[in-house]
């Protein structure tokens, strides 16, 4: 129990390293649903463009707004951007800063997709085989216009009978994933020498900025977490307020109708204030029906002039 | 419970002992990354270098940038190289020894690579099957074949499933050939390392050895130094947020008072406790003012000093002295804590 508390306190320390907690967890979760997800080219020379830039490029706009929906960051930046000045400035440099670190969060998983599905190559071939140029590859030099495009539509079906054993398919699929996987390695590596620009080079502009933007758009996000805390405790104050008057009023009114013993009994003080003077079955099920059909007010500044 | 604890420190207590556990979790992700990739070699003449070449040093490149992205100690050697002079000199040798320290772990991962992709071979076979001696490995019954059609039939000896040069060359000799120079290659590749770091780690302390350690503390501080001041804002920004927080509520509670000329909020004794922790709302509609306040008109960040207390003392208005001595009390802790 203590070692989860630890685990928790460890991340939720920082709030910055709870999203990158959620960004690496983003991340696993759009390798594995690459993984077992059933790629099934349609093989149709008007339909296999259409599903497979679709498997490419869908998926990673879901995963975006994913994380987009999971950085609690995000709600805090838009409150901030679009509350009135007020008695505080607003300073653009924070928002700007809060903005550009949400998503950058948020691209990883998205990127994460594009580039597995590139190295792994399936979508390429079954997008773009319709496109190859038939006069390459053996096979497909001698037949007909229409025959051809759908001899290439069918590339990416290994099972079907035409293709099972033939090598032109082959060939265009090796050189098709060839080509996907070139462009994977060559995203992975402008954008790992962007991330390494930017790293290095940020220092070099404006540092102080930078720090005083990072430092208030903590504060906020800090800010914004102890008034819930202090909102939630009050209203459970003022929960415990209201229903202690609920149950004063009852009991009065139970005095006024009724003609019981007077409540002070020796030795049973204790559990008499516990019970609020309500102490058989009719008086508690006229409390809970009260309860539901005549709730007090919201409104506890006269239990405390007595 | 005692045992988490302590790896957690030990792994955090130095950046240096994070970013060795940072480096040893990606040299097994380049394994595990090189097991995963689906290596397919075009078998195309023009294109067969390209790719060999390509899988077997970009990944490299990548994994060594990305050593150094994942590394956080470079936004600290950047910074601690661009900021102005101000009261502190700078020390060249200090970043020197920062900028080693992070080069040398960031190769870790591409060596993996590279140690890896040799041994296994196949990228030089792919990159290098039309280079293969003919002389000596071909059939001496070769039939005559042009050049281009000649490299077209050496470019499919990686895929065995297309390959239809048996007689000009026996697809299992070629590739046992380039696969035996490849791991030879690996082998040497990975002797070449581990013996470049033996020298490194024996002949250092021979070479100015005081002015080593004296670099290794200086960078650690900063280091230190670097994480206890983001602490020490993150631990200002919190006290600072509770006594806005508690200044605006009280701001909220006066301004009714001057509203509606109410009973004095100064509760009977026996219900103080309770009546001050509601923070002087106690109804829904200056609950929902509160609330809307907050949002249109957030206060100023700028914490008023408290209210001085008048000579009667506290003890008979029934309001606790602790409330308006609090911001004093948050500011000494702070000072003193530093």
């Amino acid at each position: 129990m203590d070692r989860f508390r630890m685990i928790f306190q460890y991340f939720q320390s920082n709030s910055e390293s709870v999203m990158n907690g959620i960004c690496g967890l983003l991340a696993l979760a759009s390798v594995k649903m690459y993984t077992s997800l059933d790629f099934s080219c349609p093989c149709l020379p008007q339909y296999n463009m259409a599903y497979g830039l679709g498997i490419m490029f869908v998926p990673p706009i879901i995963l975006f707004l994913c994380g987009l929906i999971l950085n609690r960051q995000a709600l805090v930046m838009l409150e901030e951007w679009r509350r009135p000045p007020g008695r505080r400035k607003k300073d653009p440099a924070v928002i700007r800063y809060m903005c550009s670190s949400i998503m950058q969060r948020a691209m990883v998983a998205p990127v994460v997709w594009i580039i597995v599905t590139l190295l792994d190559g399936k979508c390429l071939i079954c997008a773009f085989s319709g496109s190859m140029d038939p006069q390459k590859f053996v096979g497909f030099a001698n037949v007909s216009a229409e025959q051809v495009q759908q001899l290439l539509a069918k590339v990416p079906c290994k099972e079907d009978e035409l293709m099972r054993n033939s090598s032109s398919r082959k060939a265009v699929s090796r050189y098709l994933r060839c080509w996907s996987q070139a462009l994977g390695w060559s995203i992975l590596l402008i954008l790992i020498i962007a991330a390494f620009l930017a790293r290095w080079l940020r220092p070099c502009f404006n540092q102080a900025t930078l720090l005083q933007a990072r430092h208030w758009s903590n504060y906020i996000d800090i800010e914004q977490k102890i008034f819930e805390e202090t909102c939630c405790e009050h209203s459970r104050l003022f929960a415990q307020q209201c229903i202690l008057h609920f149950f004063e009023s009852m009991q009065q009114e139970i005095k006024l109708h009724s003609f019981s013993l007077p409540r002070e009994g020796e030795g049973a003080e204790g559990g008499e204030g516990l019970l609020q003077g309500i102490t058989d079955q009719d008086q508690v099920n006229k409390l809970l029906k009260t309860w539901y059909y005549e709730k007090p007010p919201l409104d506890v500044s006269q239990a405390h002039q007595r | 419970m005692d045992k988490f604890r302590m790896i957690f420190q030990f792994f955090q207590s130095n950046q240096e002992s994070f970013m060795n556990g940072i480096c040893g979790i990606m040299a097994l992700a380049s394994t595990q990354m090189y097991s995963a990739f689906d290596f397919n070699c075009p078998c195309l003449p023009q294109y067969n270098l390209a790719y060999g070449l390509g899988i077997l040093l970009v990944p490299p490149f990548i994994l060594f940038l990305l050593g150094f992205v994942l590394n956080n100690n470079i936004s600290m050697l950047a910074e601690e190289w661009r900021r102005p002079r101000g009261r502190r000199g700078k020390d060249a040798a200090v970043l020197r020894y920062m900028c080693c320290s992070m080069a040398q772990r960031a190769m870790i991962a591409p060596v993996v690579w590279l140690s890896v992709t040799l041994l296994d071979g196949k990228c030089i076979t792919c990159a290098f099957c039309t280079s293969v001696p003919l002389e000596s490995l071909g059939n001496a019954s070769q039939p005559r074949l042009s050049p281009g059609e000649l490299q077209r039939v050496l470019a499919r000896i990686p895929c065995k499933d297309i390959y239809n040069g048996q007689q000009l060359i026996a697809n299992e000799v070629a590739v046992r050939y380039l696969r035996c120079i490849s791991q030879a290659l690996g082998w040497c590749f990975v002797l070449l390392m581990t013996t470049l770091a033996f020298l490194v780690r024996s002949l250092r302390p021979c070479f100015s050895q005081a002015a080593f350690l004296k670099s290794r503390y200086w960078s650690h501080y900063i280091d230190i130094e670097r994480k206890l001041f983001d602490e020490t804002c993150a631990e200002h920004a919190r006290s600072f947020a509770k006594v806005c927080i508690q200044q605006f509520f009280e701001g909220m509670s006066t301004d009714l008072e001057a509203a509606r000329c109410h009973l004095p909020r100064k509760a009977p004794a026996d219900a103080g406790e309770a009546a001050e922790k509601l923070l002087g709302i106690t109804d829904q509609g200056t609950m929902n003012m509160a609330l809307k306040s907050w949002h249109r008109c957030k206060p100023p960040l700028h914490l008023h000093p408290p209210a001085q207390p008048n000579g009667n003392g506290w003890a008979g208005e029934g309001q606790p002295p602790t409330r308006p001595s609090a911001p004093q009390k948050e500011t000494a802790a702070y000072y003193s804590w530093v």
